[in-house]
C-alpha cells in the first residue's frame, strides 16, 4: 500500500513537467510582442527593445525555460507585465474567489446530486425516476455560459432580485457576498449535481440487485440500514471518480461562469491575461490550475484505494 | 425445448434463429429504446436544417435591416424576430447549425482519428513509448478543457478549421486513454495469438483484428464527445475566440444576444436553446449506444 502510494506520488512529476512544458511552448506561440503590448503602439523602437531586453525575450528558447522552471521549483511565478505585480501575488489574490464559488457549488452539487441519486435508484421507474433523470439529463446538456444569461434575465433583469455582476464586499456584510454568490454558484452546480444524480443511480442500481443484498434483505435487515449502510458502501468508487473529474472541471466551468458574473477569481485572470499577452500571468495561472488538477487527481486515486480495497494501483493497467 | 425443436424441423429453426439474430442486431436494438430514437430525431432535424440551410431560410442571414432591429418574434414576418442588426435570427440559426454541427463533427473526427492512432500504438508497443505517450495524455488531460482550447485558439487564431483544431487536440486524450485500455485487455486474447502465429504483420493485426473489436467504446465516445463539443464551440464563440461575425454560428449569436439582455432577450433565449436541445439529442443517442452496445453497462 505504501509503496503504491509512492509509486503513484513519483508519477505526478513527469505529468508536472509536461505540464509546465506544454504551457511554456503554447505561450511562447501566442502572436504578439508582449513588449508592444505593454508599451503600446505609439512606443519608439528603443523603448521596445530596451523592455525586450529587460524582460528576457532576447534569450534562447532554451535559457527562458531553464530559467522558468528554475524560478518555479522556487515558488517564484514571475512578474506580470500588466499589472507590475508578482504573478505569484495576483493569483494568490484570485484563487480563494474561485475556491468560494467552485466548492460551494461542488459541495451543493454533492448534497443535492447523490441523495437524487439513490431515491431514483431506491424507487426506480417511478415518477420521481422519470422526472429527475429527465432533469439530470437536461443538466449534463446544458450550456452553463447560456444557463447564466438566463438566470440574470430573470432574476436580475426581470425581477430584479439578485445582482449579476461582481462579488459584492464583506465592508457590506457577509449577506451582499452570499447574494451575488447565488447565481454564479447557480450556474457552475448545475452539471455537477446532474452528473451525481445520474453516476449515483446507475451504480447505486449495479449494487442494489447483487446477491449480498438479496441475502440481507432475506435475513430481515431493515431497508434504510440496507440502502445507506451496505449499499451506498460499495456504490462510492464510482462516485468518487466522478467527484474527481467534477472537481477539475469546475475550472474549466469558473472560466466560463465568472467572465458572464465579472466574478474576481482566476477564470477573468486568466481571460485577461490571454487578452493582454501577459505571458508570466498566463504560464502562472495556468501551471497553477493543471497542478490543481494533477494533485486533485492524485487524491482521488487515493481515496480511491482506500475505499476500494480490490484495486491496485500496479495492477491496475488499464487506462481508464 | 428439444422436443419442440424436433417438431419444427430444421427450416423452420433456421427461419426462427435468422429472426433472432435479426432482432438482436445493434439497430434493431437501438430502435427499441426510445430515448435513442428521440435523440436520433433530433440529430436528423438539425442535419435536416445543415443540409438544407440555403432553401428553407426565408431571409438572407447576413441581410442588415436596421429599421427593423430587435423585432421581437413573430413581428413583420420574422419568425423568430431579428437581431441587433435587424438580420432574421431564424435564418441566422438555420445557417448557424451549419458551422455549430459541422464544427463539433469535425473535431471529433479529428480527436478520434488521432486518439485512435496514439492508443493503439501505446496499448499495443507497451513499454517506454506507451509510458512516454501516457505522461504527454496526462499532461494535456491536466489542462482544464476551455483553458486548452482557448490557447490554442490565441496562437491559431479565429476561424472554423481553427476551432476544429483547437477543440480536436484537447479531445485527443481521451480517445487515447480509451483505445489503449481496449487494446491492453484484446491484444493477449486468443484470436490475437493466432493471428500473430499466423504470421501477419503488426500493422494487419492491429488495424485488420484488433481495432474492429474495440470500436464500440470509441463510437460511443465520439457521440458523446460530438455533444461535448458543440458546447466547446459555443463556449469559444462567446468568449470571443471561435467563429467570428458576421458568419453565424450558435455561439456567436448567442454573444451577440448577451449584450441585449433587456432589450431583447429572446436573441440570447432562442440560440441558446437550439445549443441545448442539439446536445441533449447527441447525449440521448449516445446513453443509448452504449447500452446496447455495452450490455455490462446497461442500468
Amino acid at each position: 500500500m505504501v509503496k503504491t502510494f509512492l509509486r503513484r506520488l513519483l508519477q505526478i512529476i513527469p505529468t508536472l513537467l509536461v505540464v509546465v512544458s506544454i504551457t511554456f511552448v503554447i505561450t511562447r506561440m501566442i502572436p504578439g510582442n508582449p513588449a508592444v503590448t505593454l508599451l503600446g503602439p505609439q512606443a519608439s523602437v528603443e523603448d521596445i527593445a530596451k523592455l525586450e531586453e529587460e524582460l528576457g525575450l532576447n534569450d534562447s528558447l532554451w535559457k527562458q525555460y531553464t530559467d522558468y522552471v528554475g524560478k518555479l521549483l522556487k515558488g517564484d511565478f514571475g512578474k506580470s507585465y500588466s499589472f507590475n505585480q508578482p504573478v505569484a501575488k495576483l493569483l494568490m489574490d484570485r484563487l480563494p474567489n474561485t475556491l468560494l464559488i467552485s466548492l460551494t457549488s461542488i459541495v451543493l452539487a454533492i448534497l443535492i446530486g447523490i441523495p437524487i441519486g439513490i431515491i431514483s435508484a431506491v424507487k426506480q421507474y417511478t415518477p420521481f425516476d422519470y422526472i429527475s433523470m429527465v432533469l439530470a439529463l437536461i443538466g449534463v446538456s446544458m450550456p452553463i455560459f447560456w444557463l447564466g444569461l438566463m438566470l440574470v434575465l430573470v432574476f436580475s433583469v426581470n425581477l430584479g432580485w439578485l445582482p449579476s455582476l461582481g462579488m459584492g464586499s464583506l465592508e457590506n456584510g457577509l449577506k451582499d457576498v452570499i447574494l451575488h454568490m447565488v447565481l454564479p454558484v447557480t450556474c457552475l452546480t448545475t452539471i455537477p449535481t446532474a452528473t451525481f444524480a445520474r453516476i449515483t443511480r446507475s451504480s447505486m442500481l449495479e449494487v442494489i440487485n447483487a446477491e449480498y443484498i438479496k441475502s440481507l434483505r432475506a435475513g430481515g435487515l431493515k431497508e434504510g440500514v440496507i440502502i445507506y449502510k451496505h449499499a451506498l458502501k460499495n456504490a462510492l468508487p464510482p462516485i468518487v471518480t466522478v467527484l474527481g473529474i467534477q472537481l477539475a472541471s469546475s475550472f474549466t466551468g469558473a472560466i466560463l461562469t465568472e467572465t458572464i458574473f465579472s466574478w474576481p477569481g482566476m477564470g477573468t485572470l486568466i481571460v485577461g491575461a490571454i487578452e493582454n499577452r501577459d505571458y508570466m500571468l498566463i504560464q502562472g495561472a495556468v501551471v497553477l490550475t493543471a497542478a490543481a488538477f494533477v494533485f486533485i487527481n492524485l487524491i482521488v486515486d487515493i481515496v480511491y484505494m482506500i475505499i476500494n480495497p480490490k484495486v491496485n494501483l500496479d495492477n491496475a493497467k488499464g487506462g481508464e | 425445448m428439444t422436443e419442440k425443436k424436433d417438431l419444427l424441423g430444421i427450416e423452420a429453426q433456421v427461419e426462427m434463429l435468422n429472426k433472432e439474430r435479426k432482432s438482436n442486431n445493434a439497430w434493431n436494438k437501438l430502435k427499441r429504446n426510445k430515448t435513442a430514437m428521440f435523440g436520433l430525431i433530433i440529430i436528423c432535424i438539425m442535419v435536416f436544417m445543415v443540409i438544407t440551410a440555403d432553401i428553407i431560410s426565408p431571409y438572407d442571414p447576413n441581410a442588415l435591416d436596421l429599421g427593423n432591429a430587435y423585432s421581437k418574434p413573430g413581428v413583420n414576418g420574422h419568425i423568430f424576430g431579428t437581431d441587433e442588426f435587424g438580420r432574421d435570427l431564424l435564418s441566422r440559426i438555420i445557417y448557424g447549425s451549419r458551422i455549430s454541427i459541422l464544427v463539433a463533427v469535425g473535431a471529433t473526427l479529428v480527436a478520434g482519428a488521432i486518439g485512435l492512432v496514439l492508443g493503439l500504438i501505446s496499448g499495443y508497443s507497451g513499454g517506454i513509448i506507451d509510458s512516454i505517450l501516457m505522461r504527454i495524455m496526462d499532461g494535456m488531460m491536466a489542462f482544464p478543457f476551455v483553458l486548452l482550447a482557448i490557447l490554442l485558439m490565441t496562437i491559431l487564431g479565429s476561424g472554423a478549421v481553427n476551432v476544429v483544431l483547437a477543440i480536436g487536440i484537447a479531445n485527443v486524450p481521451i480517445f487515447a486513454r480509451i483505445v489503449r485500455g481496449q487494446v491492453l485487455v484484446v491484444k493477449n486474447e486468443e484470436y490475437c495469438n493466432a493471428v500473430r502465429v499466423l504470421g501477419a504483420s503488426n500493422f494487419r493485426l492491429l488495424f485488420g483484428h484488433i481495432l474492429p473489436n474495440i470500436i464500440s467504446p470509441v463510437i460511443v465516445q465520439a457521440t458523446l464527445s460530438t455533444a461535448g463539443s458543440i458546447i466547446s464551440e459555443a463556449a469559444l464563440s462567446f468568449l470571443g475566440l471561435g467563429i467570428s461575425p458576421p458568419t453565424a454560428s450558435w455561439g456567436n449569436i448567442l454573444r451577440g444576444g448577451k449584450d441585449y439582455l433587456n432589450t431583447a432577450p429572446h436573441i440570447a433565449m432562442i440560440s441558446g436553446f437550439f445549443i441545448l436541445i442539439t446536445v441533449l439529442g447527441f447525449n440521448l443517442l449516445g446513453d443509448g449506444i452504449r447500452d446496447v452496445l455495452d450490455p455490462k453497462m446497461k442500468k
